[in-house]
């Protein structure tokens, strides 16, 4: 009985965590389904209206005088190479920076490692007008390089990779050696496929923080051909439901991969069964 | 380190260029024009820049604003980071707890992790908007809310905003945390002890203190940076520079004044801050707790 009453406390307390997340991002999807005029005299809806298709078809092909330039559906691309770029750039890089540290004697590796540990420490916020005239004299301004590229540079991955490199027993390498293998094969055919949890879920973590940047393509872009999703959300204009719109088609594409692939991504960032 | 390792004159650097290669031209350069920037002073016509010393560091110590800015960048991620962990940890334990539809649980508390800040803020808007915000008109019935010029409105505005997706992060270290305690541990206590709220917290806490320190951790980085995105959509530092962050005020400084010097020089008061928390973890907290 008590065992009853104790786990029906906890669905309760679940369930009002739950409505707290879904109630506001429900209220503004339903309303993004009515017209402006029914928003603007009756407030944010509960239920749905009947003008999705309008509102959303709307919002994704319409240019010119909306979004002057560029459609939302060319955002998303811009998003989608962005986050896509970001995530693969970051993941290679880290997986083999991460390889020689572990796997190599190096001269000086104690300041190799803080070289790259120490940027953890270095948000881009910190450094984002430097960063940005880098940019501008590499010529890089407007260009899908200069969004993914200053992003990439974290050592985040690297760290991950590099404690679960530890955590490999040495005898992998002893039988990989007596097999013959070199250093190139012993890391194509033996890490990597040994770390493919783990690159999941860090491609999955740096997609998702390379799709939500909002200050660094809002800094970088000028032109409007190169607008990505987050930070078109501040420069469009348009009617009231159109914004809704266009707010719930943003959040889709980061909430979907996590939802969908969630057990790698937890399996990868905590090493758990 | 391993003991087998692979010796090479030169391969280990094939490995470690392109990420070096990265590091060195988007972000050392950067750091140093930093540096350069907070150090010197451009005159009022843009015609060239002279070494100033420590010139613009005094300038900003000289300015209420940064003090202002300041302030509410602790003020914030300190309630951040008590709101978000407290619920985090709350949800995290009921979710420990259930027998029945624990993974359904964690996927309807984890999306909200992936949605961004800005998209957040802008999504906040609208509840706090004066023509149709539902918590705007709650608020207001309760003691007359008005964010644009109350101090005390606009924060629980921004903090509401910042708390939000946050609580997701919290809830999903947490459940991790408390499901790598090993069951012995928790069964030997229930004989222990029988009321499980002391249970609670004279063994499971004290065992989840890796992760609570990981996640302060977390949580004052959001705080501190993550949060540009709804401070820039919802109060942009209403009523008057109160709700900005360090962050946000030195964007503004650098980029709407163009005071390039001023901005380096706060972006170098920042990375000495975060220099200092991570020291503190390092030095005092590690130490200080038990990993089982």
């Amino acid at each position: 009985m008590t065992r009853f009453i104790t786990s029906s406390f906890s669905h309760l307390i679940l369930l009002i965590g739950i409505l707290i997340m879904v109630i506001p991002v429900w209220m503004i999807f339903a309303s993004s389904t009515h017209t402006s005029s029914m928003i603007n005299m009756n407030g944010l809806q509960m239920f749905l209206g009947d003008s999705f298709y309008e509102n959303y078809l709307r919002v994704l092909l319409y240019k010119g005088g909306f979004f002057k330039e560029i459609t939302a559906l060319k955002m998303f691309f811009n998003s989608f190479i962005m986050a896509t770029g970001v995530a693969i750039l970051s993941v290679i890089t880290s997986l083999m920076a991460a390889y020689a540290l572990v796997y190599y004697r190096i001269k000086y590796a104690t300041l190799l490692f803080w070289i790259i540990f120490i940027t953890i420490l270095v948000p881009l916020e910190l450094r984002i007008f430097p960063t940005y005239s880098v940019m501008a004299e590499l010529n890089l301004v407007n260009s899908y390089f200069g969004l993914i590229v200053p992003i990439s540079a974290s050592a985040i991955a690297t760290l991950f990779f590099r404690q679960f490199y530890k955590t490999i027993p040495d005898e992998l390498l002893e039988s990989a050696k007596l097999d013959g293998a070199n250093t190139w094969r012993f890391f194509v055919d033996f890490l990597i496929p040994l770390s493919k949890t783990m690159i999941v879920a860090m491609l999955i973590f740096m997609f998702v923080f390379g799709y939500n940047q909002y200050l660094w393509p809002l800094l970088v872009t000028t032109s409007e051909q190169y607008w990505t999703v987050v930070m078109g959300l501040k420069m469009m204009s348009g009617s009231i439901v159109h914004r809704f719109a266009f707010v719930m088609m943003s959040m889709v594409p980061p909430i979907l991969i996590i939802i969908v692939l969630q057990k790698h991504f937890i399996k990868g960032v905590f090493q758990d069964k | 380190m391993k003991k087998v390792q692979f010796k090479s004159s030169y391969s280990q650097y094939l490995f470690l260029a392109p990420q070096l290669g990265i590091l060195l031209i988007f972000l050392y350069w950067p750091i140093i024009q930093t540096f350069r920037d907070a150090f010197t002073m451009q005159d009022a016509f843009g015609f060239g820049t002279q070494f100033v010393w420590f010139d613009n560091f005094l300038f900003i110590f000289d300015d209420p604003a940064y003090f202002i800015a300041f302030k509410f960048t602790i003020i914030y991620s300190f309630v951040i980071t008590l709101i978000t962990g407290s619920i985090g940890l709350l949800l995290a334990v009921q979710a420990n707890n259930v027998m029945h539809g624990k993974s359904t649980y964690k996927t309807l508390l984890i999306w909200p992790y992936a949605i961004a800040p800005a998209v957040v803020g802008v999504m906040a808007n609208y509840f706090f908007s004066e023509r149709f915000g539902l918590l705007y008109h709650l608020f207001n019935n309760l003691w007359g809310f008005n964010w644009y010029e109350s101090v005390f409105d606009s924060y629980i505005y921004v903090i509401i905003a910042g708390s939000w997706k946050q609580i997701s992060a919290n809830f999903i270290f947490f459940l991790a945390g408390l499901q790598a305690i090993q069951k012995s541990v928790i069964e030997a206590s229930m004989i222990d002890c029988k009321n499980s709220f002391r249970r609670f917290w004279t063994i499971t806490f004290p065992l989840l203190m890796p992760t609570t320190f990981f996640l302060i951790i977390i949580n004052i980085t959001y705080a501190f940076f993550d949060t540009f995105g709804i401070i820039d959509t919802t109060t942009i530092g209403a009523p008057s520079g109160e709700t900005r962050t360090l962050v946000y005020k030195a964007y503004m400084d650098g980029f709407r004044g163009l005071d390039l010097g001023s901005a380096g020089a706060q972006s170098i008061m920042m990375m000495l801050i975060v220099l200092v928390i991570t020291i503190f973890q390092f030095r005092y907290i590690e130490g200080k707790i038990h990993y089982n």
